[in-house]
Parts: C-alpha cells; structure tokens; sequence
C-alpha cells in the first residue's frame, strides 16, 4: 500500500480529490474553494493600511488560512514520508529546450538552477522570482480568484465570469511560455 | 469602474469582502479557533495531493502550456468534472452543512478585470510554475526560496488592492 502511495499519484486520481474537496469544504461549513483569496488576507491582516479593499473583517476568513497552512503541512509530509528521489520524467523536446537554458537538475518539484537564493541575486534569478511572484499575485486578485476560485469552484457552479478568466489564464500562460520566455531566460 | 467604496453611505465589511474574489463566509455561528482545525486537515490531504501527483512541479506546467503532456489538463478536467457533479448533488438533495446551515453559492458578475488580471496572472503561472495554491506547497516541500515569491504574490496583491479603483473593471 505504502510502496503504491509512494509512486506518481495518475491524473484522474489526483483530480478526482482536488475536486472533492469543492463539496468537502462546502460541507464541512459552507467554505467556497479559493486560495488566491488568502494573499489579501494576509495584507488585512499583516498590512494595516488605509486601502479600503483590505478593511475588512478578515478573521472571519481565518479558515482560509488554516486550509493553507495544511497545504504547507500535506507537502511536507509527502515529500518527507511519500517520496521517491527519482527524477521527474520530462517530455525530450521540453528537456531538450531547459538544457538550452541551463535548466538541467530535475530532481526537485521547482528547478534548484533558477528558483534558488543564489539565483535571486542574478537579473534572470530576481525577474523569475519576484517578477513572477507580483504577477501572480496582482493578476488573480485582478481576475477575483485562480485556478482554485475560477477553474475549480468557479466551473463547478457553472459561472460564466469563471470560463473566461479560466481561458484568459491559459492565453497568458501559452504566451508566457511560448512566446516569452526564451527572452526571459536569456536575460 | 465600481465606485462604491466613495460613495457616502457606508459599505458592509461584506460587500468589502465580496470584492474580487470567490469565497466569503457569512456563517452566523461563533466556534471556537480549534473548529479551524477541520480545514487545515482537508489541507493536509490537498496538499499531499498536489505533491504526488506532480501538480505543483514546475516542470509539469512547462508541460501544460507547451502541450506537451495530457497530465494537467487530465487532473483540472477531472477536479472540474467531480466538482460539478458534487455541486449538482449538493443543490439537487438540497444537503446541509454538517451543523445543519444550508449552503449556499454566489453568482459571479463579469467585469474586465477576469480578462486583464487573467492574462496578467497566466504570465507569472507560466514563469513561476505555480498559482498561489501550489507556492504554499512548493514551501513544504522544503524549496524555501519559494518564500520570496509568495513574498512577492503579497506584494502584488496589496498593489492591486491599492490601485483597484484607477484600474479598468
């Protein structure tokens, strides 16, 4: 049993219980699925400002915040207990254009050659990091919700806003790694 | 553009709240901190779920957006599919929370915002290989570099709240 846990989870696996846990949270107290939604907990909470769109009561939230604290806590404990050191195996046309990039260490669920300390300090390091972190953050709250709030919850109860951000996602994303990305790298 | 936050008549911290986002709580009942715990533990399972099945590596959305692979596409399809499912039968038998509240779903309204702050959110996916829910999960798994990213996401978040009106909606 533990050896099966212990191998790549298949997809249709791993989706079913992401989308189980839309019911689950609903269930368990009315929770609406939305992660993006803690990034602006955390500025109500730690941010004290005047902006209005963070005065708010976000205590009531709070259990937003413990569901991301157990993300933390699931991760952890699936790579301390559940992993395997295998490499993850890539597509060889993706492996191939990584290598042009120097991205060649695939033991890690995030690429050690540019999500690192050591990397941040470098121009391509700190635009990949923190660059992409602010787009995340300022593009989902822009969007109202992410891939949990709009392409899960959102489709889930069938909101037509959501498809569009959810396509509005997929459009950057294609664009960001087709398009861009290879001059992202270069830097 | 929603002016409302101008406007002279106080707004409810629930109006505030509904703001952008899909998830608000308006549950009447008071618990204790410790009832928190059951979410965390919903967490702990999402979480493990993100790792095994390779949700949150980096690689795996280099994957996606190259289509490269089927694996994500299969695991938001299913989520996708499941959570319909269970949102049909939640409505259709009309169940309950387990303290007995009945449940209940918001419609979201369209504005430009999804479109504009959708592609700006798909550029940094494809760069940092996560949505906000995978870069708590990149943390646990001990790339502790990550920080500085959700640093980052905070950061963003908070630009966003604070330039919300002078933006297009």
């Amino acid at each position: 049993m533990i050896d099966l846990l212990k191998q790549p989870w298949p997809w249709y696996v791993a989706g079913a219980l992401v989308g189980l846990t839309v019911p689950a949270l609903l269930i368990l107290g009315n929770k609406h699925f939305g992660i993006s939604a803690n990034l602006r907990h955390i500025c109500a909470a730690c941010l004290p400002s005047k902006v209005p769109f963070f005065k708010y009561e976000w205590k009531k939230e709070i259990w937003n915040l413990f569901f991301v604290v157990g993300i933390i806590i699931g991760a952890f404990i699936a790579t301390t207990f559940l992993g395997n050191s295998a490499d993850v195996i890539i597509h060889a046309d993706l492996a191939a254009e990584l290598a042009g990039y120097n991205i060649t260490d695939l033991s890690n669920m995030v690429p050690k050659d540019i999500f690192s300390l050591k990397s941040l300090f470098t121009l391509r390091g700190f635009v990949l990091m923190v660059g992409g972190g602010f787009l995340v953050g300022f593009g989902t709250r822009y969007a109202g919700g992410c891939t949990s709030g709009h392409s899960i919850m959102g489709l889930s109860t069938l909101q037509l806003p959501s498809l569009i951000a959810t396509i509005s996602f997929m459009v950057g994303g294609f664009l960001m790694a087709n398009v861009f990305m290879p001059y992202i790298m270069s830097l | 553009m929603e002016n409302r936050i101008n406007s002279v008549s106080p707004i409810s911290d629930l109006e505030i709240r509904l703001q952008d986002t899909m998830c608000v709580n308006e549950s009447q009942l008071q618990h204790k901190w410790y009832h928190n715990l059951k979410y965390m533990v919903v967490g702990i399972l999402f979480g493990i779920t993100f790792i095994k099945a390779e949700i949150v590596s980096w690689f795996r959305i280099q994957e996606m957006f190259r289509f490269q692979s089927f694996h994500m596409y299969g695991v938001i399809g299913t989520a996708v599919v499941v959570g319909m499912i269970s949102v049909w039968l939640i409505k259709r038998f009309n169940i309950k929370t387990i303290y007995g509240e009945p449940i209940v779903f918001y419609n979201k309204t369209f504005n430009k915002g999804q479109i504009y702050g959708g592609l700006i959110f798909g550029l940094g996916w494809a760069i940092t290989g996560a949505c906000p829910g995978p870069l708590f999960a990149q943390i646990g798994t001990g790339a502790l570099a990550i920080i500085v990213t959700l640093l980052s996401a905070i950061a963003g978040t908070w630009v966003y709240g604070f330039f919300r009106e002078k933006l297009p909606h």
